[in-house]
């Protein structure tokens, strides 16, 4: 079962540095954090295989946290950063 | 036993895939902030649920496996707030959903 765990973990990891194409394209910061939530939820199933893989606990507790932390994250920018001020485009970026 | 890792690592497949296929293609193929909180939300929910009872078949104990579970299920409901906070937010804001005549705007 080892090979099959660390075959999952190393797909997993593809799926980040995937992810993290559309944090560099952006092209709002919405679109950026829907990739870090993405990161979150990803690092949670990573983690948990790895707990598995390594039989370490408390990767479990951390994965925990990280899964509050994520969501913690998005919530917090909706509630301040994203919020309606037409003024305020500076989260469009500039046409490059 | 043989079955139950047989289905331990199809599950474990799934899991990876729906992350890979749904979550990763989603988001960078799809065009715009609605859309991509769609793939994004099943990716969070089915995605680690898959990964989640794949590793539930192999859990040494019941303390384990309900850890494992209810990591899931606070996934569960951050993934669904989340998604319904982000496109709420869009549409104040008066992000407006894609339509296919407006593709070469973006």
């Amino acid at each position: 079962m080892t090979w099959l765990l660390e075959t999952v973990a190393l797909l997993l990891l593809v799926t980040l540095v995937l992810g993290l194409i559309r944090i560099w394209r952006g092209p709002t910061i919405a679109d950026r954090m829907l990739a870090a939530q993405l990161f979150g939820t990803t690092g949670v199933g990573l983690l948990l295989v790895l707990a598995e893989l390594q039989q370490i606990a408390a990767l479990r507790d951390v994965a925990l946290v990280l899964a509050l932390l994520a969501v913690m994250a998005v919530l917090a920018f909706v509630a301040r950063v994203w919020r309606r001020d037409p003024e305020n485009s500076a989260d469009e970026d500039p046409p490059a | 036993m043989i079955l139950i890792e047989a289905l331990q690592a199809l599950l474990l497949l799934a899991g990876v895939a729906f992350f890979l296929v749904v979550g990763t293609i989603g988001i960078l193929r799809f065009p715009d902030v609605y859309t991509r909180v769609h793939a994004l939300t099943k990716a969070d929910n089915l995605g680690l649920g898959l990964i989640v009872f794949g590793l539930l078949l192999g859990a040494d104990s019941v303390p384990v496996a309900l850890k494992l579970l209810l990591i899931w299920g606070l996934a569960l409901i951050a993934s669904a707030t989340a998604g319904y906070l982000v496109a709420r937010a869009a549409r104040r804001r008066g992000v407006r959903p894609w339509k296919a005549r407006n593709w070469e705007n973006g």
